[in-house]
């Protein structure tokens, strides 16, 4: 099993983030596939998609991702750049899809705020601000979710005939 | 011990002794994406780069953005027609020979009990009222799917509700659900499936129980299972294709969570912006509409036309009021006029369309602007969900919407009545 260390700049989400939040239905149609990160929050957060930076952390409260099963939103997140995605709890649809696309989902409460350093230890298991100096500890993957993070996604588990 | 229905699904498809917290490998009856989800699920399946693709157990719909809204939504409808033709897939439902997918998939008889159907959109989860385990996946599993007739899933917990009584006049399923999830929040069954129990199953229809499950997803659920009975086989006798085999919930079965409802207790309930589980009693509210939405595979049935056209017949729409009637499918299309309920829906002065998810989702043909509200038979009201991120979505039953176009304000028929 391999483990990921990843740090990142902190943007802070609420509880229940549904995925017409994350984009919009008027954006999903296949010519608009190849530049998804442009819309992102695009009704709550207008510019969001600009400001977010290659690595940085999403950091959320309950049921992130909630409604629909649109691919189209953990792939306009994993296009905008962010490496990881931290919150308390997770929609299922939105975690499976994340998970399979090979998205980064880390289920854990913390309270780092907008701005703050965080740095994600899967092989650890923690999640550590480093702008206030706290950590939290998180439960490890299952097996198959392990096999599927170190595989970077379903369709390279079926290739690599592990399916 | 005892085994929960999805439990015993995931066991017979996995060849398995599944059981809750386990992840299984399981073969899929049908896989069912539509033209938002289908592009994603092309591109993968290429990328998959296999030789073989299971298709007779995949189903093709549009439904979204059809009959094609704009020129981006053309080329996208295009792909999903190229993709069907280029590999043969005969279960493709062209504009004009289907309609939202959830109901052309109990409609073609795809849905049945016993059953493991998965789909590339949240709402999938509507045929576990015939008795299927259903949920929604990604666009990615779709292709995986498509290409290996399997999927992984982990067996979930379930969650009992036992019902009692039967519904008093202009209260459904709707009502019931939208109580459910009031009660427990929208992340309240997250990772779980509802399975549903008691003598009040047998006073629900099956287009009742189609809504229940349908909105399972609304409460963060995984699939809602009713169980197999009379009614159930009556309701898919003359649609279902091949053999299905009904699935039961042992006795001693274990389960997260009971929940109960005496159904006659249940009163006439919205959903207010911008959560489904904002739930208000009707009459507890005085909300002034500019929109009316009948439709959606939520709650766009041949039953939930027939119910509306009851309350509006005779009655004229409100001046600054928008009535907007949208079948489910072309089947359903067909049965209001030969049922006489184009007529009533004209006479009152409503818009009606064919069959497409439109305004549902916020796509096209009845958008909201800044500060416009309505009321709709829909399964979200999300921020921004029917147009501009200012507008409100109130979520009710089919007749409460229907007074209300009448009315101009969310009522009951009975408040209506009053007037
Ligand atoms: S009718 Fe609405 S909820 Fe149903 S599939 Fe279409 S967009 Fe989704």
């Amino acid at each position: 099993m391999t483990g990921k260390q990843i740090e990142g700049k902190v943007w802070r989400f609420g509880d229940n983030v549904d995925t017409d939040q994350i984009i919009p239905a008027e954006r999903l149609v296949s010519t608009n596939l190849d530049h998804l990160n442009d819309f992102i929050f695009e009704k709550v957060r207008p510019g969001f998609g600009q400001q977010v930076k290659k690595g940085d952390v999403l950091v959320a409260g309950r049921n992130f991702g909630c409604g629909s099963s649109r691919e189209h939103a953990p792939r306009s997140l994993m296009e905008a750049g962010f490496s990881v995605i931290v919150a308390e709890s997770f929609a299922r649809i939105f975690y499976r899809n994340s998970m399979n696309i090979g998205l980064l989902l880390v289920e854990c409460k913390t309270n780092a705020a907008e701005g703050d350093r965080l740095q994600v230890d899967t092989a650890a298991g923690t999640v550590k601000d480093l702008t206030t100096d706290r950590q939290w500890t998180f439960e490890k993957y299952p097996p198959f979710i392990q096999e599927l993070v170190d595989a970077g996604g379903l369709v390279n588990l079926v290739k690599e005939g592990k399916f | 011990m005892g085994k929960t229905i999805a439990e015993k699904i995931l066991s017979a498809k996995s060849g398995t002794d599944a059981k809750t917290g386990q992840i299984v490998v399981a073969d899929v009856d049908y896989v069912m994406v539509n033209d938002v989800t289908g592009p994603i699920a092309f591109r993968e399946y290429a990328k998959i780069g296999s030789s073989k693709m299971y298709k007779d157990r995949m189903v093709l719909i549009p439904d979204h953005y059809v009959p094609n809204k704009d020129i981006a939504s053309a080329v996208q409808a295009k792909e999903m027609r190229d993709f069907a033709n280029e590999h043969q897939v005969k279960n493709y439902y062209e504009v004009g020979r289907g309609g939202v997918c959830h109901q052309l998939m109990v409609e073609e008889g795809f849905a049945a009990p016993g059953r493991l159907i998965v789909g590339a959109d949240s709402h999938t989860c509507t045929y576990g009222a015939v008795n299927a385990l259903s949920t929604g996946i990604g666009s990615t599993e779709a292709a995986v799917v498509f290409a290996t007739g399997k999927l992984w899933f982990k067996v979930p917990e379930s969650i009992k509700v036992e019902l009692t009584g039967k519904f008093r006049p202009h209260v459904d399923g709707k009502d019931l659900i939208i109580q459910i999830i009031t009660d427990i929040g929208v992340d309240g069954a997250n990772y779980k499936a509802f399975e549903f129990h008691g003598p009040g199953v047998a006073n629900m229809t099956v287009a009742d129980r189609l809504c229940v499950s349908n909105m399972a997803i609304e409460a963060g659920g995984k699939a809602g299972i009713f169980p197999c009975d009379a009614l159930t086989e009556a309701y898919i006798k003359d649609k279902v294709r091949g053999t299905y085999t009904p699935v039961a919930a042992d006795p001693d079965a274990h389960y997260c969570r009971t929940l109960t409802y005496d159904l006659g207790q249940i009163e006439p309930m919205v959903a207010f912006p911008h959560l489904p589980s904002n739930g208000h009693k009707v009459k507890d509210t005085n909300v002034v509409i500019d929109q009316a939405y009948l439709g959606s595979c939520t709650n766009g049935r041949i039953e939930d036309m027939r119910a509306a056209a009851k309350v509006v017949k005779g009655r004229k729409v409100a001046p600054n009021v928008r009535f907007l009637v949208v079948p489910a499918s072309q089947r359903v299309y067909r049965q209001m006029l030969d049922e006489g309920l184009m007529q009533i829906f004209l006479d009152c002065g409503a818009f009606i369309s064919g069959p497409t998810c439109g305004a549902c989702l916020g796509g096209y043909m009845g958008i909201l602007a800044k500060g416009e509200r309505a009321v709709s038979s829909t399964n979200r009201n999300f921020i921004g969900r029917m147009g501009d991120k200012d507008s409100e979505v109130y979520l009710a039953n089919p007749e409460t919407v229907a007074a209300s176009a009448i009315a101009g304000r969310i009522v009951t028929p009975d408040q209506l009545e009053g007037q």
